[in-house]
């Protein structure tokens, strides 16, 4: 029977690859998906909780995270398209116009 | 104001050419010449004959009723004043005028004279422009010596003088465009400045002492202030009158503007600097002859100054070549003899002798005027001769004048002349002397002008020979009348010695005070064979000057030149006027000149200098101080402020590395920190 530490240890994984990817990597794309890992890894807790609680609203609140990833990925898609267009790149540490 | 019309109306006198020189003024420029004529002649005639009528009705009184006085309109009300006696007085000038033997004389001379010297110049200058302000400056003058000669008191009499100074200085720089004109003007102007100044204090001090500058009241004012002949006071007024009459007069030391105003046309040489103002000075000295009868000292300054002129002024007479300079030094001479004549109490021989003198010099100016006329200009009498066969009525009438003025009987300035050297004699032999030898060297030099001028050889150039033509009659009448009064002029003062009455010096009897027995003035017993000596004399000497100015000047004209040859020195001397003018300028006119420049350089140093430009470096100074803490202390504490947050921003921006994933780092870093530091406190109450 799977525990709370299963689910919890598997998003402490996801999370700490989502992090490290955030941090480590250059192409902004990336960073998003690592974002996004991040993101379920605190789906994977918000969900476990709620099952080892009998309450829905960790379940409202995934949902919620859902709905955020999905409008974070349209505007950064977005963003990195328009950003792409005027400097022919998606590395992040090319993105340097307002450093002094 | 029962006088009879003329005596009634001898205000109108002055007013006719002042209204003349008005529409001048007004409208000449619109005016043909005719019409100047017929105002400017016009109007002085009109004053000729009513000063005639005034003059005629005057002599029908009584003797000792000859004396009218009209008051005008109040002038200087003043108010109440102290004399330096202390006695109180109401001071009040009016314009008033007045007529007595004295100024009858005058006001005759002065409208004749005028009336025909107007004449003359409608002919003289009737191609020179600028006519009708000649004729307006004319009538101008004539009528500022009109009201200086009937002016009732002292300070009516300064406005006439001031006014004919005016005309003066008008005239002389007629030809405004010549320079040495217009210099010769100002150099009128600026000399009669220095003798006004001293007749305007003698001015106030007569007012001082005697508490009227009124004519008529002089004479009792000094018998009532009980002055006693010699009195300091006294002294001092004659003095300082004496002085503006050096001026206006051209005696020593103030001469020195009249040669230069021959810059002037002739006919204003003739009216203003011969016949009429200069004698200005005679006349304010004879009318008020009553302070100068109390001051013997004063009396002897004036004798010995005339006298001085008179054969001063007539040495450098001796060797000018221009026409009108040896007047011009004739006059001054002869003016030296009226004062000499004055200075030894003779005051009627004085204004006799100016009478004589206006008559003769205005006509020997009027003459020269018509020779310089027919010579197309030319004045220098080396390039003149022989034109007594081309211009006959000029030579005559010269001739005749020449004849007047050296004394010849019975012309007129035989008796002036003679008069003068007669009461010269009784005051002291020295200045008889001096008196006599002037007459000869008036004869020579007059024949000198004569000689050179009419007689000799012709030294004319060829241009200007055939232009040599006799003057229009407008010239040559008043050439004729005046003669016709330099040979009779002098006849109404016919000497008791000769079978005459003297008639003039009885005229002007009531008008000369006798507050002092002039020595000799009241004689008759001591003979008439000194007269008859002095005369013969005077007749002598003149005699001799004609000699020798017809051996040198026709004759033997290698003469002149020898001489000038043997003494170099003396004939320059004589040539450059004793250097007098240089004299001047170096005492007075460049030291005046240094004075004005010294002023500038303290305006320069001091007031430019240490006030208005040390002002300006104290506010540049001031404003360079404030700039400073401006700069210093406003900014510095803006500047400051703003180096801090750049120092603070440039510490912090270490960490604005712009590294992405450092920020994560970071905001990784710091979520670990955070979670390890709440969980452990969460921890704690467990363990």
């Amino acid at each position: 029977m799977l525990s709370i530490s299963h689910y919890l240890v598997l998003s402490l994984a996801l999370f700490t690859i989502g992090v490290i990817g955030v941090v480590t990597r250059r192409n902004v794309i990336i960073i998003l998906m690592s974002i996004e890992l991040i993101l379920n890894a605190v789906n994977i807790n918000l969900v476990a909780f709620s099952r080892l609680m009998g309450s829905v609203n960790g379940q409202v609140f995934a949902i919620f995270v859902i709905t955020d990833a999905a409008a974070e990925a349209a505007v950064g898609l977005g963003i990195i398209i328009a950003f792409f267009r005027n400097r022919e790149t998606v590395l992040e540490d090319e993105m340097d116009l307002l450093k002094w | 104001m029962n006088n009879g019309f003329f005596l009634d109306h001898i205000w109108l006198i002055p007013l006719f050419p002042a209204a003349g020189a008005l529409l001048m003024f007004l409208f000449g420029k619109r005016l043909a010449n005719a019409a100047v004529n017929v105002i400017c002649v016009g109007s002085v005639m009109t004053s000729f004959v009513f000063a005639g009528g005034a003059v005629l009705q005057l002599i029908a009184r009584p003797a000792e009723d000859r004396f009218v006085q009209m008051i005008l309109f109040d002038w200087v009300p003043a108010g109440w004043m102290h004399t330096a006696a202390g006695h109180l007085f109401y001071f009040d000038v009016s314009w008033g005028l007045m007529l007595d033997p004295l100024n009858a004389v005058m006001v005759m001379v002065v409208t004749g004279v005028g009336m025909l010297i107007h004449i003359y110049s409608t002919g003289y200058m009737a191609h020179e422009s600028g006519y009708y302000r000649f004729f307006g400056y004319l009538n101008l003058f004539m009528f500022s010596m009109l009201t200086l000669i009937l002016a009732n008191n002292m300070l009516l009499l300064f406005v006439g003088w001031e006014g004919v100074g005016l005309c003066s200085y008008l005239l002389i720089g007629f030809y405004f465009l010549r320079k040495s004109a217009s210099d010769a003007g100002k150099k009128a102007f600026i000399v009669n400045r220095v003798g006004d100044a001293g007749f305007i204090l003698g001015l106030f001090l007569t007012l001082a002492t005697l508490g009227t500058i009124n004519f008529h009241q002089i004479r009792p004012a000094i018998a009532a202030g009980h002055f006693h002949v010699g009195a300091p006071v006294m002294t001092a007024i004659a003095l300082l009158l004496f002085i503006g009459a050096t001026g206006k007069s051209a005696q020593i030391p103030l001469y020195i503007w009249l040669p230069d105003a021959m810059e002037g046309p002739t006919p204003v040489s003739a009216l203003i600097h011969a016949a009429t103002m200069v004698t200005a000075g005679v006349y304010m000295v004879t009318r008020l002859n009553a302070i100068f009868q109390l001051a013997p000292h004063a009396m002897d300054v004036i004798a010995f100054v005339g006298a001085g002129t008179a054969i001063f002024a007539a040495s450098m007479g001796l060797v000018q070549n221009d026409i009108k300079r040896v007047l011009a030094y004739s006059t001054i001479s002869q003016l030296g003899y009226m004062f000499l004549a004055l200075g030894v109490g003779a005051f009627s021989a004085g204004i006799f002798h100016l009478m004589t003198h206006a008559f003769f010099k205005a006509l020997l100016f009027l003459g020269s005027g018509s020779v310089i006329h027919a010579m197309s200009g030319e004045q220098d009498m080396r390039k003149m001769g022989a034109l007594f066969k081309k211009i006959p009525i000029t030579a005559w009438t010269f001739l005749i004048a020449t004849l007047a003025i050296s004394g010849l009987p019975p012309l007129a300035g035989f008796f002036s002349k003679d008069a003068i050297l007669g009461a010269t004699f009784k005051r002291g032999l020295a200045l008889w002397i001096v008196g006599w030898i002037t007459a000869g060297m008036t004869a020579f030099y007059m024949f000198r002008l004569v000689n050179m001028t009419f007689f000799g050889k012709s030294r004319v150039s060829h241009d200007v020979e055939h232009h040599i033509h006799e003057s229009p009659k407008s010239m040559t009448i008043p050439l004729m009348i005046l003669a016709f009064f330099s040979i009779a002029g002098g006849w109404i003062g016919w000497p008791p010695g000769l079978g005459g009455s003297d008639r003039f010096t009885a005229f002007l009897d009531p008008v000369i005070a006798h507050a002092v027995e002039v020595p000799g003035a009241g004689e008759g017993a001591e003979g008439h064979s000194i007269e008859y000596l002095l005369m013969a004399a005077s007749v002598l000497v003149a005699l001799i000057g004609i000699f020798l100015a017809r051996q040198w000047y026709i004759k033997r004209p290698e003469v002149p030149e020898r001489i000038a040859a043997r003494s170099p020195r003396a004939y320059r001397l004589l040539y450059r006027k004793y250097y007098v003018d240089e004299i001047y300028d170096a005492l007075f006119v460049n030291r005046t000149k240094d004075l004005g420049t010294a002023l500038w350089a303290f305006d320069r140093t001091i007031i430019d200098g240490a006030g208005v430009n040390g002002v300006g470096w104290l506010t540049r100074l001031i404003s360079r101080i404030s700039a400073l803490w401006d700069a210093w202390i406003v900014d510095g504490i803006v500047n400051l402020s703003a180096r801090i947050v750049w120092f603070a921003g440039s510490l912090m921006r270490f960490i604005q590395t712009g590294v992405f994933s450092g920020y994560a780092l970071f905001i990784v870093v710091g979520v670990i920190a955070l979670l390890s530091y709440y969980l452990h406190l969460i921890h704690m109450p467990v363990h």
